[in-house]
């Protein structure tokens, strides 16, 4: 293998500009993230910061710049990328009407993959939803709900995550156990990009302040 | 293929936990239905004469009531975001939930509407042909339906513009599926009839997952 290709990054963004109503929400904005390791998003109310997730998983169309995952342009093959991602909104995305389980197992299927039940159970352990497993989701609590979708991005096994204020209505027990999977995905090798206010309590975490 | 399967059996299940929400657009379909007879007064030949125009209006009006949720309600849970982030393609997944409208809605119509029929003084074998032209044009009209639901997603008034674009883009189903009732008064080929039903239902099937998947993309900008 020829050494240059190992100091390319694994997501290379480059000049990234994006529009919201015809307003300029960022310009020219690049980064790049190597293996194992963890963007934190700062920056103010209506900085930018969804707008910017919503971006790289092709929700919102940039209206510049290029994302490259490996050297290739991800708006090739859309459908590939979106099989690399595990989002996880300021909306849940999780069904009231069904248990947490049949939401996880749910969401599993829907990414086209056969749902196996022992990842199935170390999700619900690392968030201790064991006991919840079989209880709708519309009886849950806001923070209860979060675990859920939580373990929902885990059981993805993709490897790069996109968060969405992911400490949003979670308890300091349930903080403590997502950086202990965060920092489990970043030691395997995993990205994550984070928008955040709160520390995410990574060591070596870097940061991009976006300014409205 | 395993995407959709799993999308389809998801909200049969939604469905299946709540099923009062089937249930209400059922019982809508026999009142209104049952309200001509009643509203026109005993003419056998006046009713008979009516019943498929009636049945397939209200069939219509029935279908396009729980349309209002297809897309609306994933939209508001952040579900949508998921199935947009899916990796396979996102005409299947509408294809997915039309399939599903149509399980709960549809097809519970094509077995109401002969015993509706009865009603109307309909002879047996019109009950079987307002029975076949309806399994062959309920699809359609979840189709159409499903686009209009993803054009007027997130847009308020959003039941009322619905109901206002899928009804006129409905229209060659009604005449079709109405007209192939009456072809055992007036000697037509019924099978002629049906043929147009399912040629329309394949042209839907072959235009409106496309279109959807563009509003859907548009919706979740």
């Amino acid at each position: 293998m020829a050494p240059a290709l190992l100091d390319v990054p694994l997501l290379d963004v480059a000049d990234l500009a994006c529009r919201r109503g015809g307003r300029p929400v960022f310009d020219r904005l690049s980064f790049a993230l190597g293996a194992g390791e963890l963007l934190a998003l700062t920056g103010r109310n209506g900085s930018g910061k969804t707008t910017l997730l919503r971006a790289l998983a092709l929700l919102v169309r940039p209206e510049a710049g290029t994302i490259l995952w490996r050297g290739t342009d991800v708006q090739d093959d859309p459908e590939t990328w979106r099989g690399r991602l595990a989002w996880l909104g300021h909306l849940d995305g999780l069904k009231g009407d069904l248990t947490v389980r049949e939401n996880l197992l749910g969401a599993e299927r829907l990414r086209g993959r056969p749902a196996a039940d022992d990842r199935l159970d170390l999700a619900l352990v690392a968030f201790d939803l064991n006991a919840l497993a079989h209880r709708p989701v519309r009886t849950l609590s806001a923070g209860q709900r979060r675990r859920t979708a939580l373990a929902r991005v885990l059981l993805t096994q993709a490897p790069l995550w996109l968060l969405d204020e992911p400490l949003n209505a979670l308890d300091a027990p349930a903080q403590q156990a997502f950086r202990t999977v965060l920092q489990q995905h970043l030691t395997h090798g995993g990205l994550a990009i984070a928008a955040t206010h709160a520390d995410l309590g990574v060591p070596g975490a870097r940061t991009l302040e976006l300014s409205a | 293929m395993t995407g959709f399967l799993a999308l389809l059996s998801r909200d049969l299940r939604l469905v299946w936990r709540r099923p009062g929400d089937v249930a209400v657009v059922l019982a809508f379909f026999v009142v209104a239905t049952v309200l001509f007879p009643l509203g026109i007064g005993p003419q056998a030949n006046i009713l008979a004469r009516i019943a498929a125009g009636v049945l397939w209006c209200t069939a219509l009006f029935a279908s396009m009531l729980s349309l209002d949720r297809l897309f609306a309600a994933d939209h508001e849970d952040g579900s949508l975001d998921l199935l947009l982030l899916a990796p396979w393609p996102l005409e299947l997944a509408a294809l997915a939930k039309c399939a599903a409208h149509w399980i709960v809605t549809g097809l519970p119509l094509v077995v109401l509407a002969p015993l509706l029929g009865v009603s109307f003084g309909l002879p047996p074998e019109a009950l079987i042909a307002l029975a076949a032209a309806l399994l062959v044009g309920t699809p359609t009209l979840s189709l159409i339906g499903g686009l209009a639901a993803a054009l007027t997603l997130g847009a308020r008034r959003g039941g009322a513009l619905l109901a206002l674009l899928a009804l006129p883009l409905c229209v060659p189903t009604l005449i079709f599926g109405a007209a192939a009732i009456d072809t055992l008064m007036t000697g037509e080929d019924l099978l002629a009839h049906i043929a147009i039903l399912a040629a329309l239902a394949l042209v839907a099937l072959a235009t409106t997952p496309w279109a959807m998947a563009a509003a859907l993309r548009q919706a979740g900008e």
